[in-house]
């Protein structure tokens, strides 16, 4: 019971490590908050089951398509929404606050679209759901297949930033957006990029959720909550720190669920995130602030 | 006579590296001493730790008697500690005047009402730009958003003021006029800590300086002696012309 | 000297006109002024914090609801006045702690925590209702009318006005408009900055929370679902942004135009209702980033010729 918690736990953090990732993309690099994230998730999970039930895709296709399409649609955004508050933005936090409200809007704009088109109830589809013994527990396959793949795409990504050339320029530009230009960085680029990369985790991330938990057309916010939660507890655009705390969040979460009471999961992901304002709010990864 | 700023021993770690090592030193009432050393010696962290910007690692630092280390900066603006920066820091949305009445409300002394008006006037006047008053401080020349910088400084009615290179980046004319106008401020009694890299200026203002170099200590005494110290020679033109 | 007589009097005027509504009102349009009453006090209050000190709050149902759950659970067993007494104890503590807990870190770390702040809450309760009391959802049986719902939030926005009035020429006042402008300069004049932003947002989520008290014998039924409603967030932040966060009256003139907007709305696209919300809050933000009223200056200054467009711009940022 405790090892088969303890793998749930991990397989649902292992999610929302990638949605994070996401999200730490966006704020660390691209510097837009990105409140409707939960929301590009949701979509491509909706996506997954449409083409599930409709067409008899297995959500892993889906998946092929949802990267680009989240990556397309998330660059979009950035060219239509972001990138005239960010030539607008006099100082960053005149840019935080601008793209707060402007993402705030669009998590209704995408909420309701779903809504109308979904409707409220909670959804899932049947895929892979059959057990596979692990050590002496059983995990269904969707969960594991789902925690794989969230895995190998971020450790992917972490590789990518942190030893590539161009990881580095984004490295640069989260560091210094100032800066970036002189050494021939094109931060605009860049910053597009990074909130296209973004988006496309997102909309992994939905697919991947989908194959194993109920969803509906509301259930956006919470994700962005945790993901922003997730960020934080990393250490803002700290990657690493952004995948280990969601893999913890996830256990944590699984373990209140499961031996306390379905209805604290989101109560136990705010103590943990109170805990860790008041005890290092740099983030448990994070170094301090000079 | 017990000193006005005192103080004593006073360190700053950022992770491993020593920016500030074990300073000691005071100031009297109504002296007006030079914070000299090259560039990265540690004079505006020090600076940082005087006005609470920063905490200090460790170490003590007393204004007429009572200890500040560790307070937070409004704490320590409370306690009769004013300061510029270095890269000068206006209001934007506010004017002139308000800028200046800032820190009468919040001050030590807390104004309020028509005396936060004539408090900030009066700072205003004493810089020389009282006609700028309902301008907004975006609109100014450098030098007189350093001037509003100064009087926003003076308005908190300070016991001890701190001018973090408040004369870097004038011109020949405008820094005699800055140097005419700190020395008009000397002569009201008031202590002033400043650091400066324009020898003229410390010539002509500071008859005491404080020398640091890689974060410690290396001179204290009269301007005279203190720039032909071969210790502050070296620091400033490296070993080799010692 | 007419001038200064005039405003008052005008005010007054106003006030008394606007007591006087139920006399000449249908029962529709009297439900509609409810409406308006509640989100006057919501966004001024709103605006109250989020204006000067440009920390977004996403929370404000997360108050408001409390003060609608409160009279929920307690109007049976308490005096309607220590009800809501009860009501504004129990939302000054949780903003105290929200604050306290948030508001000494960056901005952003208080978004987060308050985009969340209304789930966490309607979850708890909830929770504790299903598991502690096991009656979710209940009823509030309170001798009140319409009019008398009405008069009691006409006066809570008029005292919210006022106070918005007052604390402007208070250091309360000045204190977030320095802390919005320059943090660093805003502690080195003497300003203590958490405090300053705590003691705002307790006063603001007090208000909110009243609102919430009084308007809830309106629903009869009442459900942590219904009265933990984020539309009611977002409604207030764009109500408040539309006017203009950064004015007293701001918040009041987006209120109106808004209000009777979502009616329009809502009567004949109730399924896109949330959409058109959405669009038009982004298209706010994008057009009219600091409220009507300063764009009508704007207007105004660069109609007569001026230069100072510029400097408005940079001044408000």
């Amino acid at each position: 019971m405790l090892l088969t918690t303890l793998m749930i736990g991990l397989v649902l953090g292992g999610t929302y490590a990638l949605v994070a990732l996401g999200l730490s993309m966006q704020y660390g690099i691209a510097r837009i908050m990105n409140l409707a994230h939960g929301e590009f998730m949701i979509a491509a999970a909706f996506c997954a089951y449409v083409l599930f039930n409709g067409a008899g895709l297995p959500p892993l296709v889906t998946l092929l398509i949802a990267l680009p399409l989240g990556y397309g649609l998330s660059w979009l955004v950035y060219s239509v929404m972001m990138h005239p508050l960010v030539k607008r933005a006099p100082n960053r936090g005149q840019l935080e606050a601008d793209s707060i409200l402007a993402t705030f809007g669009l998590l209704f704009i995408l909420q309701g679209i779903m809504l109308l088109v979904f409707g409220s109830d909670f959804t899932s589809y049947s895929y892979l759901n059959h057990p596979i013994n692990l050590w002496g527990t059983n995990i269904a396959a969707n969960r594991l297949v789902a925690f794989i793949v969230s895995l190998t795409l971020g450790l992917g990504l972490y590789v990518l930033i942190t030893r590539t050339r161009w990881g580095a320029t984004l490295r640069a530009v989260a560091l210094s957006p100032a800066s970036a230009p002189l050494v021939g960085i094109q931060v605009d680029k860049v910053a597009r990029q990074a909130f296209a990369i973004g988006g496309s985790l997102a909309a992994g991330g939905g697919v991947l959720v989908s194959m194993f938990v109920t969803f509906s057309a509301a259930g956006g916010v919470v994700f962005t909550m945790k993901a922003l939660i997730v960020v934080i507890m990393g250490g803002t655009g700290n990657l690493m720190g952004a995948i280990i705390a969601g893999l913890a969040l996830g256990i944590i979460e699984t373990f209140v669920t499961s031996y306390i009471d379905p209805g604290l999961s989101l109560a136990s992901v705010y103590i943990l995130f109170i805990i860790v304002l008041l005890w290092r709010p740099q983030g448990l990864f994070g170094t301090a602030r000079s | 006579m017990s000193a006005l700023l005192s103080l004593s021993n006073v360190t700053k770690r950022f992770g491993g590296l020593l920016a500030v090592n074990s300073m000691t030193f005071d100031l009297q009432e109504g002296e007006v001493v030079g914070l000299l050393g090259p560039n990265g010696s540690g004079k505006t962290t020090l600076i940082n730790l005087i006005s609470g910007a920063l905490p200090p690692t460790a170490g003590s630092v007393h204004v007429a008697g009572k200890e500040i280390a560790g307070l937070r900066a409004d704490q320590i603006a409370r306690s009769g500690i004013a300061r510029t920066f270095q890269l000068v820091r206006i209001l934007p949305s506010m004017t002139v005047l308000e800028n200046v009445q800032v820190p009468a409300a919040f001050g030590a002394k807390s104004h309020w009402g028509g005396e936060i008006d004539r408090i900030a006037r009066t700072c205003l006047e004493q810089v020389g730009i009282a006609h700028l008053a309902r301008a907004m401080p975006g609109d100014l020349t450098y030098i007189d958003q350093k001037r509003l910088e100064l009087a926003r400084a003076l308005a908190a009615e300070p016991k001890v003021l701190l001018l973090d290179e408040w004369l870097a980046g004038l011109n020949p004319t405008e820094l005699q006029d800055g140097i005419a106008l700190i020395r008009k401020l000397q002569s009201t009694g008031i202590t002033i800590l400043l650091v400066e890299h324009i020898m003229e200026a410390v010539r002509a203002l500071c008859p005491r300086c404080v020398v640091m170099n890689a974060g410690a200590l290396i001179a204290d005494g009269t301007t005279e002696e203190v720039l032909a110290d071969p210790n502050v020679i070296a620091a400033y033109l490296g070993d080799s012309h010692a | 000297m007419v001038q200064k007589l005039l405003k008052p009097l005008l005010i007054m005027g106003g006030g008394a006109g606007l007591a006087a509504a139920p006399v000449v009102l249908s029962e529709y349009a009297l439900g509609f002024m409810v409406s308006v009453m509640s989100y006057v006090t919501l966004a001024t209050a709103w605006a109250m914090f989020s204006g000067p000190t440009r920390y977004i709050s996403l929370a404000t149902v997360a108050f408001y609801g409390t003060g609608a759950y409160t009279v929920a659970v307690l109007s049976e067993t308490l005096p309607y006045p220590l009800v809501l007494l009860t009501a504004l104890a129990i939302g000054v503590v949780l903003a105290a702690f929200v604050g306290m807990a948030t508001l000494r870190l960056a901005g952003i770390y208080f978004v987060v925590f308050s985009f969340g702040l209304a789930e966490l809450v309607r979850q708890l309760i909830t929770w504790f209702e299903v598991n502690v009391t096991g009656t979710l959802g209940r009823y509030i049986f309170l001798p009140f009318e319409t009019q008398h719902i009405y008069w009691q939030l006409l006066a809570l926005a008029g005292f919210t006005i006022g106070l918005g009035a007052w604390i402007r020429r208070t250091r309360l006042g000045l204190a977030p408009k320095v802390i919005g402008d320059d943090e660093v300069v805003a502690a080195h004049s003497g300003i203590a900055l958490a405090r300053t932003k705590v003691m705002l947002f307790v006063v603001s989520a007090a208000l909110m929370t009243l609102a919430g008290a009084i308007q809830s014998p309106r629903w009869v039924y009442i459900e942590p679902g219904i009265v933990f409603n984020p539309t009611v967030s977002f409604l207030t932040v764009i109500m408040a942004l539309l006017g203009g966060a950064g004015r007293l009256w701001g918040p009041t003139l987006g209120v109106i135009p808004l209000m009777v907007l979502f009616e329009w709305l809502s009567a004949n696209f109730p399924d896109h209702f949330s959409i058109l919300l959405g669009a038009l809050f982004i298209l706010i933000v994008f057009l009219l980033p600091n409220g009507v009223l300063s764009a009508l200056e704007g207007w105004m200054k660069s109609a007569k010729g001026q230069s100072n467009g510029k400097t408005i711009e940079e001044a408000q940022t």
